[in-house]
């Protein structure tokens, strides 16, 4: 879109508010844009997301990253990676660090459908 | 290698200021380093009022333990105050093991902030990288490198005597994992601004700012300076003056959210640069834009940035822009003064031009020191009238933002970096898709039951099902449900070393290794062993044929790979200088080298005995005509350290002085040394003049009873030898080792 300069008539409404109403009011319009998008982040998660729970976890960035991968084909990164290794570290009494590791190589693929429920 | 002892006991490498730095010893057991501390480091300022030689500060910080001081401060006593903000250096070799060296040149300049650029493309990288591939225009950010900087910039802050904030970039597709990795690896602080991920590298928004809310949470637990993106709008924008409303608005959108994900605002900085230079009358457009956005940010960090929008290669007229941008920072305010290199705009930054760019910050800031306290910024005029118009534009941009939708509408519709000052518009800002961009489509909806057990997580967690699952209590931190996560226990952490065998640094140290190790040198601008050089020259032929020229000249010196890096017409058809680069062919031996002897000088108790024991007399002046006193009043003068304190009889003629009456005063005075000081040096008037003083000395059969010694920034040993004087001292010469040189002379000859 191209417009001319019309801030003389678009200021009218604000050109008596003072300093500090001005700065109120700038603050007050900025939170208000935020607001969706701090919603949108406290619903959703990504992969990137996923792939740094298991960083903090302790596996290594290939792991984290085949982990992830194997959740996403699922499609089930919607529950948390982080769960499903505890998951499945439970069903399988193994540590935790195991079960990434065995998600990771294709070995407890099946298991995870099952106790997820996947419908393939 | 210097070594200090820790607790244990064990030898620890230690740097000193007289030896290189060494790369292998970073590498070796990098598998165990653990940082020494999280989180940012401001310096510390000093009270107003602060004394450091001879002078009174109003603004600086603590001394450094070691340090080099601007080049001037050899009149001044040496001092090198440091000012009060940070000043920071960005680095970008590509090869980190080269970049460490600079850190610590950057950080002997006193910069604290040590910026490390990532390699072009990373952002679009869907993971971490690992070991120590090379980069383009920077490093690939590596645990690996990220680890090795950090432990070389704990060696380097030991030297200095300073902390230094490490700092890089946690945007593009993986920023929460670059995160993870810099919170555990004790960075200290990045940049993070979703925006820019949309704007500048083309990720998918919705994308970037869910990724961005982990990430700054992540960032706010390791008390990580956060850097935003907007200054990259006047960066880009065709007319970079105009964006100034919307660089409010992209401030507030980065700070409000990274507010709501968890970062205290004084965590959270603006990166704000002046946005215009000269020939505009810059300092009237950039002065209101500074003051209108500290009014509105008052709570926040500022980040002064230097303009990089219209730099070309002439590296002073940058220096010249970067100098007022620093100016602005004083007249203001400026947490950080980030600096950019004066040869940005021909290359990637050479190692001497980021010392340059650390000196110009330095040397301005301590410039203006107290400057507020002598100047106030006017609030009535156009001062005032622009600040309130830039507020009031950018309120109206926000209103408009709300109005279409919201941000990701606004996004859509082209509202950022358009050229018109808002609310005009050109048209021709940056437009990308909801659905649209790298990544696009991968974010997912958390389920019910949603859980992540580890510290520092935005957003929905289920953890009353993470504790049922795992049979734990989230008591104090949420990583209890795991026994710790790798923020809270860093042994946790698991270390990738190398994954390619041919792209990483023990293959890149083994091809530099004579250049490291060995008594080889070659120049170099980044790397160990580049062998790059500049030759500067003025050529008397026009623009065009000064290229071309230049570069033949260039090839019959041998150098390889020659490249015109800079014109600037002097006259349309009288001439035009150049820079040309290029490579040298060849290394040098540093044994085939032939070096002077450095001759100690003589204890000052000891010359003093022997001249008062002989009683020696000075004849001194400037000769011809040659109105320069200073240098000839700093050797002997007794104020500056002169000859005189030691006791010789000194007789100042003064200057323009000719050679006879220079030779009568000292046979009428019954001087055994005659000195005389020669600058102006057209047509070799210098070299006459020493010619004739031993001509006439021999003349009047008083040769062998004197000893004659020229003095002048010219002044070479060898030249006044070649005429016949028993020596000549140039620039930076010292009273005392003129006294040392009398003093040996005098027993030698006896």
């Amino acid at each position: 879109m191209k417009r001319e300069d019309d801030f003389e008539v678009r200021r009218e409404k604000l050109k008596d508010l003072s300093n500090e109403e001005l700065k109120e009011r700038f603050w007050e319009l900025a939170n208000k844009v935020v607001e969706p998008m701090v919603d949108m982040a406290k619903e959703y998660t990504s992969p990137s997301i996923e792939r740094s729970v298991l960083l903090r976890m302790g596996f290594n960035s290939l792991q984290a990253k085949a982990i992830v991968n194997k959740c996403l084909e699922l499609n089930i990164l919607g529950k948390g990676v982080g769960h499903i290794v505890l998951r499945m570290a439970k069903e399988e009494n193994i540590s935790y660090k195991e079960a990434g590791e065995k998600i990771a190589s294709g070995e407890l693929i099946d298991k995870v459908k099952e106790i997820f429920k996947i419908k393939v | 290698m210097g070594e200090i002892k820790n607790k244990n006991n064990r030898k620890q490498y230690s740097l000193k200021s007289d030896e290189k730095i060494d790369v292998l010893k970073i590498l070796k057991d990098l598998d165990k380093y653990k940082p020494r501390r999280k989180g940012w480091t401001w310096r510390k300022k000093l009270p107003k009022g602060t004394k450091i030689g001879q002078f009174i500060y109003g603004q600086v910080s603590e001394d450094l333990k070691n340090s080099q001081p601007l080049p001037a401060a050899h009149y001044f006593g040496n001092i090198d105050p440091q000012p009060d903000c940070i000043i920071t250096s960005e680095i970008a070799s590509g090869r980190f093991e080269d970049d460490i060296r600079r850190f610590r040149m950057a950080a002997y300049h006193g910069a604290d902030h040590i910026m490390v650029i990532r390699t072009a493309g990373q952002s679009h990288f869907d993971g971490l990288i690992e070991g120590t591939p090379e980069g383009v225009g920077g490093v690939p950010i590596t645990r690996k490198q990220v680890r090795a900087s950090r432990k070389a910039l704990d060696l380097i802050e030991d030297e200095v005597g300073r902390p230094i904030n490490f700092h890089s970039y946690v945007s593009g597709v993986a920023g929460p994992e670059i995160a993870v990795l810099f919170n555990e690896e004790g960075v200290n602080g990045a940049h993070q601004d979703p925006q820019y991920n949309i704007l500048y590298r083309g990720i998918n928004m919705y994308r970037s700012f869910v990724d961005a809310a982990e990430a700054k949470k992540i960032m706010a637990d390791a008390k990580m300076l956060q850097i935003d993106g907007a200054h990259n709008a006047n960066a880009t924008a065709k007319q970079a003056w105009k964006v100034m409303p919307e660089l409010l608005v992209q401030h507030s959108i980065n700070c409000a959210f990274s507010i709501k994900a968890g970062m205290p605002k004084n965590l959270i900085a603006l990166s704000t640069v002046p946005p215009t230079s000269a020939p505009a009358p810059c300092i009237k457009i950039d002065l209101p834009y500074a003051v209108a956005l500290r009014d509105f940010f008052e709570d926040f960090i500022f980040r002064a940035q230097m303009n990089t929008r219209y730099m070309e290669s002439c590296t002073r007229e940058v220096t010249v822009s970067h100098t007022l941008n620093s100016l602005i920072s004083r007249l203001t305010s400026a947490h950080l003064q980030s600096t950019i290199t004066p040869d940005e705009g021909r290359n990637v930054p050479w190692h001497y031009n980021s010392i340059h760019g650390v000196n110009t910050a330095k040397q301005t800031l301590i410039a203006l020191d107290s400057i507020k306290e002598l100047v106030e910024i006017k609030n009535e005029g156009i001062l005032k009238e622009k600040v309130r118009e830039i507020k009031e534009r950018a309120i109206l941009f926000l209103e408009e933002i709300l109005k279409v939708g919201g941000y990701f509408e606004a996004v859509e519709q082209g509202f950022f970096v358009d050229s018109g000052c808002y609310p005009e518009r050109a048209n021709d800002g940056i437009i990308r898709y909801k659905d649209g961009g790298v990544a696009a489509g991968t974010i997912i909806k958390r389920d019910k039951d949603y859980f992540a057990p580890v510290c520092c997580h935005f957003g929905y967690n289920n953890l009353s099902l993470a504790q049922e699952i795992t049979g734990k209590r989230v008591n104090n931190k949420v990583c209890d449900l795991i026994d710790g996560c790798t923020l809270c226990v860093h042994e946790k952490i698991s270390y990738i070393d190398e994954l390619d065998e041919v792209d990483n640094v023990n293959i890149r140290l083994s091809k530099s290794e004579e250049y490291r190790t060995e008594n080889r040198i070659k120049p170099e601008v980044q790397w160990a062993g580049d062998g790059v050089i500049v030759l500067a020259m003025f050529l008397p032929v026009d623009e065009r044929t000064s290229h071309f020229a230049s570069l033949e000249i260039a090839r019959k010196f041998g150098l390889k790979e020659t490249e015109v890096v800079h014109k600037q017409i002097m006259h349309p058809a009288e001439g035009t200088y150049v820079e040309v680069k290029g490579m040298v062919p060849f290394s040098i031996d540093l044994e085939e080298i032939e070096m002077p002897e450095i001759i100690p000088n003589l204890e000052p108790e000891y010359i003093e005995s022997i001249v008062r024991e002989k009683d020696l007399k000075v004849v001194a002046a400037t000769v011809g005509e040659d109105e320069h006193s200073v240098g000839m009043r700093e050797i002997i003068d007794i104020k500056h350290g002169g000859i005189e304190k030691f006791g010789f009889k000194c007789y100042y003629l003064g200057t323009s002085v000719s050679i006879d009456k220079v030779i009568d005063a000292a046979i009428e005075v019954d001087a055994k040394i005659i000195l005389i000081s020669t600058i102006i040096t057209h047509g070799e008037i210098h070299r006459i003049n020493i010619r004739r003083l031993n001509q006439l000395a021999v003349e009047k059969g008083i040769r062998d009873k004197v000893i004659l010694i020229a003095g002048g920034t010219q002044i070479k040993d060898q030249m006044a030898k070649e005429e016949g004087l028993d020596a000549g001292f140039g620039r930076g010469t010292k009273g005392i080792d003129v006294a040392s040189f009398i003093i040996r002379k005098l027993i030698k000859d006896k």
